[in-house]
């Protein structure tokens, strides 16, 4: 059995209590990231795979301060727990979110997660239909059909998703705890290309909106917590990179500072200052008899 | 001279492979250069290139001796593509040779019909021994080969075999004949996760001279099998060409570049992996009619990686250690490791024929060691059981 707990829901362990070096994972009290009725103080959810070796993600996933951590379920071996499995190295307190990936359509979406449920006793499921080997781009009818699937089967659904505001709606009237839609395909380092969608999800989302795949650098991360999401999930980025655990706490810091950018609430975008002292163009608007607010009266 | 059956055939029909080989022998330093600042990530940070997406004129190129010029910065273009898309990892596997019973002829192949060998084929409970000491070595992809034997390794034999060994391996392929009737959808629903089949040349002239007898004779049957299997539901295709056949290298490698395309868009729900076996010394006493150099093997792996991001490149116990470590380094996905080419070979070497020798005769966990000095994760499993056990007799 994996280190991780499952039950680690909150404020506790070692992975959520900050960052190496001194800096911190988190935005500050009372801003929990709140999943399914569990807090956590971290945003930025870490992947598992891609690494060089299990050390290096087992550093990376602690200093990346995450509190919730994915793993591919076709990459475990129950065979060999405790001899070297991918979740021998998940630190223990994180929270294990097991991922279907690989499932090309809903019925095997569903068997896979209830083998992880089986195996992990973990009812968080991050739902993965990516039936294209190309784009791992997900399968939206599939992956609603899956959804439905799984919330009557009691589990706590985090679906991975095409950025589409009404899919969103769907997946979350469907009782999904988050929506997860991507930024850019998996693996792909381009960033939020899809943000207007984003923005959009956002604006209409009552789950939180965890934008995963695509963020390929620290300022990706920003962006997308800058304009509202949620959280965010980064794997590739970090597991690639020439220090992928100084990448993961480069991602933390940036998580936290769009959160709080977010909550600061920006200045309006560009406007010219002059612009806020008088208004050149219009200042004549009721500034005298050139205002024709009499009607027809002229 | 009517057309080919088969969607591939007609469309490769309609690429002039001597004249895109033409072009590659033709191309410039600058053409090259061009090429490779546009599929260059510039590290793995950076975005991946959005208009990196190459036709065949452009592997032509990057195949060409003007890029072999190159190769250095082919392979590193080659491997921060590689790092993006599959990451610090790489695949192991290991083959599982059933029987090396043939009824094909062809002039390469220590399994070819009438070679005076010891032949054999496992029944169920040695290829079950086989089996648990592949997964006791940490195998959990398994590739089932076999020579083509239509009565002792028939349908129902496959079927048996990977009912057999499903408990033991969640992913299950087969390199064996190719199969026409429901076979592929039997072995689907089996548990069967992948289909081999290497078409060896896609020079039809020289496919003919080389495939003497036999139903693998049929260039055509053999091309069009992927439909079938892909139909049939098999998540990964796997071709490839035996690179020392054909005189023209870079045409069958051009060709291999087009199939993988063709299948990836044609059958969008499978992964395609492609390898390029050079000839290897066997009971055939085969001799290459071409020598590609190492140099060259190299750049054949880099330039296919840049052409298919996605695709997955398998490199066999053919080649040696060094070319092995090396290609893990720039293109190669998944490897096999620790291979026996004879039918029965892991329990006890010695009493079948092999079908080829290999050259890295390291251990599996040896091979694994060297990737993780090289900074990758050896990946035994990558995959989940295709049938639901419980549900099944």
């Amino acid at each position: 059995m994996s280190q991780a707990s499952i039950e680690s829901a909150g404020h506790v362990g070692a992975a959520g209590s900050g960052l190496p070096g001194g800096g911190t994972s988190q935005s500050g009290a009372g801003d929990d990231l709140v999943v399914a009725g569990r807090a956590f103080r971290s945003r930025l959810m870490v992947g598992t795979g891609k690494f060089a070796a299990h050390e290096i993600m087992r550093a990376s996933l602690l200093a990346s301060g995450a509190q919730i951590v994915t793993v591919a379920l076709r990459r475990v071996d129950l065979a060999r727990l405790g001899e070297g499995d991918v979740l021998d190295f998940v630190p223990a307190g994180m929270t294990l979110l097991p991922n279907t990936s690989g499932a090309v359509d809903a019925a095997e979406a569903h068997r896979l997660a209830r083998l992880g449920r089986a195996a992990t006793g973990t009812d968080l499921v991050k739902l993965e239909v990516t039936p294209d080997p190309r784009t791992l781009a997900p399968d939206p009818v599939e992956t609603l059909r899956a959804a439905e699937l799984l919330v009557a089967d009691g589990f706590t659904v985090l679906p991975y998703c095409s950025a589409d505001p009404v899919l969103a709606r769907r997946l979350e009237e469907a009782g999904c705890a988050t929506v997860m839609p991507l930024g850019s395909w998996i693996g792909s380092n381009r960033g939020l290309r899809t943000r207007d969608a984003l923005e959009a999800i956002i604006a209409g989302a009552g789950v939180p909106v965890v934008v995963d795949a695509g963020l390929g650098v620290p300022s990706d991360a920003a962006e997308a917590m800058e304009i509202g999401a949620d959280a965010v999930l980064v794997n590739t980025a970090i597991a690639v990179a020439a220090d992928p655990v100084l990448m993961a706490r480069a991602f933390a810091l940036a998580t936290v500072a769009g959160r709080l950018g977010h909550l600061a609430g920006r200045a309006g975008p560009g406007a010219p200052t002059e612009a806020s002292a008088s208004s050149p163009l219009t200042g004549f608007l009721g500034a005298g008899p050139a205002t024709g607010s009499g009607g027809g009266a002229a | 001279m009517s057309a080919p059956p088969g969607v591939f055939a007609r469309e490769l029909a309609a690429v002039d492979l001597p004249g895109l080989s033409a072009r590659s022998q033709r191309a410039t330093p600058t053409e090259v250069d061009a090429l490779l600042r546009r599929v260059d990530p510039g590290g793995a940070g950076r975005p991946a290139p959005a208009d990196a997406r190459l036709g065949l004129d452009e592997l032509a190129v990057l195949l060409s001796p003007a890029a072999g010029a190159r190769l250095e910065d082919l392979a590193l273009a080659a491997r921060e593509t590689t790092l993006r898309r599959f990451g610090r990892a790489v695949r192991l596997f290991a083959p599982l040779y059933v029987s090396n019973a043939c009824l094909s002829s062809c002039t390469y192949c220590g399994f070819a019909k009438g070679l005076p060998v010891a032949r054999r084929t496992l029944d169920l409970d040695e290829v079950e021994a086989e089996g648990r000491l592949l997964a006791d070595r940490g195998f959990r992809h398994l590739l089932l080969v076999s020579g083509e034997h239509r009565v002792e390794v028939s349908a129902d034999y496959l079927v048996a075999v990977v009912e057999r060994l499903r408990p033991l391996f969640p992913s299950l392929s087969i390199e064996t004949q190719t199969w026409s009737d429901d076979t592929y959808a039997r072995l689907v629903r089996a548990g069967l996760e992948g289909v081999v089949h290497y078409q060896e040349t896609y020079d039809r002239a020289r496919y003919a001279q080389v495939h003497v007898a036999g139903w693998k004779r049929d260039y055509d049957r053999r091309l069009s099998s992927f439909d079938r299997a892909a139909a049939a539901g098999a998540r990964r295709l796997g071709i490839g060409a035996l690179l020392g056949l054909a005189p023209d290298w870079r045409a069958d490698v051009l060709a291999l570049g087009a199939h993988a395309a063709f299948l990836s868009r044609r059958h969008w729900r499978t992964e395609v992996s492609v390898a390029l076996p050079r000839i290897k010394p066997s009971a055939s006493d085969f001799p290459p009619v071409v020598v590609v150099s190492d140099a060259e093997f190299v750049q054949a792996h880099a330039a296919l990686r840049l052409f298919g991001p996605d695709l997955a490149l398998t490199l066999s116990t053919r080649e040696p250690p060094a070319m092995r470590d090396g290609l893990a380094r720039i293109a190669v996905t998944s490897m096999s490791a620790g291979s026996s080419t004879e039918p029965g070979g892991y329990g006890s070497a010695g009493t079948a024929q092999e079908q080829f020798s290999i050259s890295d005769e390291r251990p599996p966990a040896e091979v694994a060691a060297m990737l993780v000095r090289a900074g990758y994760e050896p990946v035994w499993k990558d995959a989940f059981p295709l049938v639901d056990a419980s549900a099944q007799g």
